[in-house]
């Protein structure tokens, strides 16, 4: 279970405003990649988010570069998850492969605004704001492993016997 | 019912007959990384195994800031050779080589039928030579140099006819920015895109690596053609490794087929600041621009830069308007060089930079100011890539750009 504030995108999210390209070749601590999230779309974001806050937004979230800091810096700036109507493919990997839930939910994009609060229960997979109660799409089979262990390394380590 | 291409290629790699929409854990045949490699090391390294899987199957490829513009990226180089001798990597590539999605098929790795994953987007470039390509995350080549294995889900497939040929001063560019327009930059996503129909022979390769590069830009997962005699006859003069053409059955299923009559086009232009913002040039004819960038992965190659000079031969570009020459690679630009491309491009007043990523991704060598607009041959139009967050990116053909240059001002390059 998690709980939070929504901030709330629209549609086509991309790489490039969620953490710059200027910023992308250097090596950067998490702390420092938070910093960055989300500069050339919204400025307060970085100075106000919360941690278990989330994000909601439209379709195409993440859409652009591989860039994986536009899923960690996210993570690192205390986004416990994202919902949106879709996401990009190599977002959507970048996500998982961190331990950052990624949910696909129409519904709940359509009716959340900034500001409102926010419930997630992973285990029922829904969402939860006030009295409006919304169902996420399943993760796939395949990357619950992933996303147990705790993102791509954990898991890969474990299947090395590490 | 038969298969698609994407779904033979991953059976064959699986060991079992796969459809769409399954899940498969297959070794790929190489993985490419570049400058980002020095993040990967870092995920490498917390994995925990002393030495790559499979140091043959690793491509590096130093490209997006190159040479180092500052101490920063100049240690990651550092750290990125360091790990290169230390794990005895075959297929390192330092900065004077170009960009990596043209450097490696030009060091004969972008064959038909292989698994190529690339730790960036526009990984799918290759599948103009009819191999399978898709772009990952930094963990996943980190896992990838680990272990030999990523899972991947076998993509459905939309496939694109082409038919006829282009009237003049339109090109592959101008193509895939209306199709990308009509359809949207999610279109495609986690599909793979089969460029084919009546014309799809009458591409270069060039050309058709401009498409499977743009093919990100619908969301693609990979964007291919099937090879041909061209393809062939390029290949084999680059490399010995035997491979085998790969092609959809012609009873394959796809998601959706779309048609294209290339004589009914004319010049397209992604306008601010997302892909999908397609209009005809003519619609935003005469809005002035300060600088113009023509190269980079998607239109770098020696034909795109042909085109820019027969525009730009004899005469300037206009005094307001800084353009910018970024060959691919060093290859393109030795071309280039020998038969007086770069030539006719530096005496009508270009700046000819060296290849690499440079400024498309807004890193270095001529980014953006507040209000400056660009038009750039690149991929990409995002808010605050190339620079400020309030300057603008337009996106169009090399002959678009470079009539653009003349002018000063967003040109229709049929009226030049």
């Amino acid at each position: 279970m998690n709980t939070g504030r929504v901030w709330k995108y629209g549609d086509d999210v991309n790489t490039d405003v969620i953490f710059p390209g200027r910023y992308t070749y250097t090596l950067m601590p998490p702390e420092e990649m938070a910093k960055h999230a989300l500069e050339d779309l919204d400025p307060e974001f970085a100075k106000s988010v919360k941690p278990g806050d989330i994000i909601v937004a439209g379709k195409n979230f993440g859409c652009g570069s591989s860039r994986e800091q536009a899923a960690a810096c996210l993570w690192a700036a205390g986004v416990k998850a994202i919902v949106a109507k879709s996401f990009a493919r190599i977002y959507f990997r970048n996500a998982i492969n961190l331990g950052l839930a990624v949910l696909q939910c129409e519904e709940a994009s359509d009716v959340l605004a900034s500001g409102d609060p926010i419930e997630v229960d992973f285990a029922a997979g829904t969402i939860t704001s006030g009295a409006r109660v919304f169902k996420f799409f399943p993760l796939p089979e395949s990357v619950i492993g992933i996303v147990q262990a705790g993102g791509l390394i954990e898991y890969t380590k474990k299947k090395l016997g590490l | 019912m038969g298969q698609t291409f994407s779904e033979k290629v991953l059976s064959r790699k699986a060991g079992r007959a796969v459809r769409a929409g399954e899940v498969v854990t297959v070794s790929p045949d190489y993985c490419l990384s570049h400058d980002n490699s020095a993040a990967i090391i870092g995920e490498f390294k917390k994995i925990g195994v002393p030495r790559v899987k499979n140091p043959d199957s690793i491509v590096i490829i130093l490209d997006h800031i190159v040479p180092a513009a500052d101490e920063k990226y100049a240690q990651n180089h550092k750290t990125i050779r360091e790990f290169v001798r230390a794990q005895e990597l075959p297929h390192f590539f330092d900065i004077q080589n170009g960009v990596c999605h043209q450097v490696l098929p030009e060091e004969g790795f972008a064959l038909p039928g292989k698994v190529i994953m690339g730790s960036d987007s526009h990984t799918t470039t290759y599948g103009a030579f009819g191999a399978f390509a898709a772009g990952i995350g930094r963990t996943e080549a980190a896992s990838i140099w680990a272990t030999g294995e990523i899972w991947l889900r076998v993509p459905e497939t939309l496939r694109v006819e082409f038919h006829c040929r282009f009237p003049e001063g339109v090109y592959a560019k101008d193509a895939v920015l209306r199709l990308i327009g009509d359809h949207g930059a999610d279109r495609a996503n986690y599909e793979a895109i089969e460029f084919a129909g009546p014309a799809a022979g009458d591409f270069s390769l060039s050309s058709r690596m401009t498409l499977a590069n743009m093919a990100a830009e619908m969301g693609a997962k990979n964007g291919y053609f099937i090879p041909d005699a061209l393809t062939i006859a390029w290949l084999k003069a680059r490399t010995l490794q035997e491979f085998e053409v790969v092609q959809s059955d012609p009873d394959a299923s796809y998601e959706a087929v779309l048609s294209y009559d290339l004589s009914a086009l004319v010049p397209q232009i992604a306008c601010p600041h997302t892909v999908d913002n397609v209009q005809p040039v003519t619609a935003v004819a005469g809005k002035p621009v300060q600088q113009v960038l023509i190269g980079t992965c998607t239109n770098g190659r020696l034909e795109d830069l042909e085109i820019a000079a027969r525009i730009l031969k004899g005469r300037k570009v206009s005094a307001g308007t800084r353009t910018l020459i970024l060959p691919a690679s060093r290859r393109v630009y030795l071309d280039a060089l020998r038969n007086r491309t770069i030539e006719i491009l530096s005496e009508a007043g270009c700046v000819i930079l060296n290849p690499g990523c440079g400024p498309c991704l807004g890193a270095h060598q001529g980014l953006l100011a507040a209000g400056e607009t660009v038009v750039s041959t690149s991929n990409r139009n995002f808010r605050g890539r190339m620079g400020h967050k309030d300057s603008e990116i337009y996106l169009a053909s090399p002959a678009t750009a470079a009539a653009t240059a003349l002018e000063g001002k967003i040109t229709d390059p049929r009226t030049r």
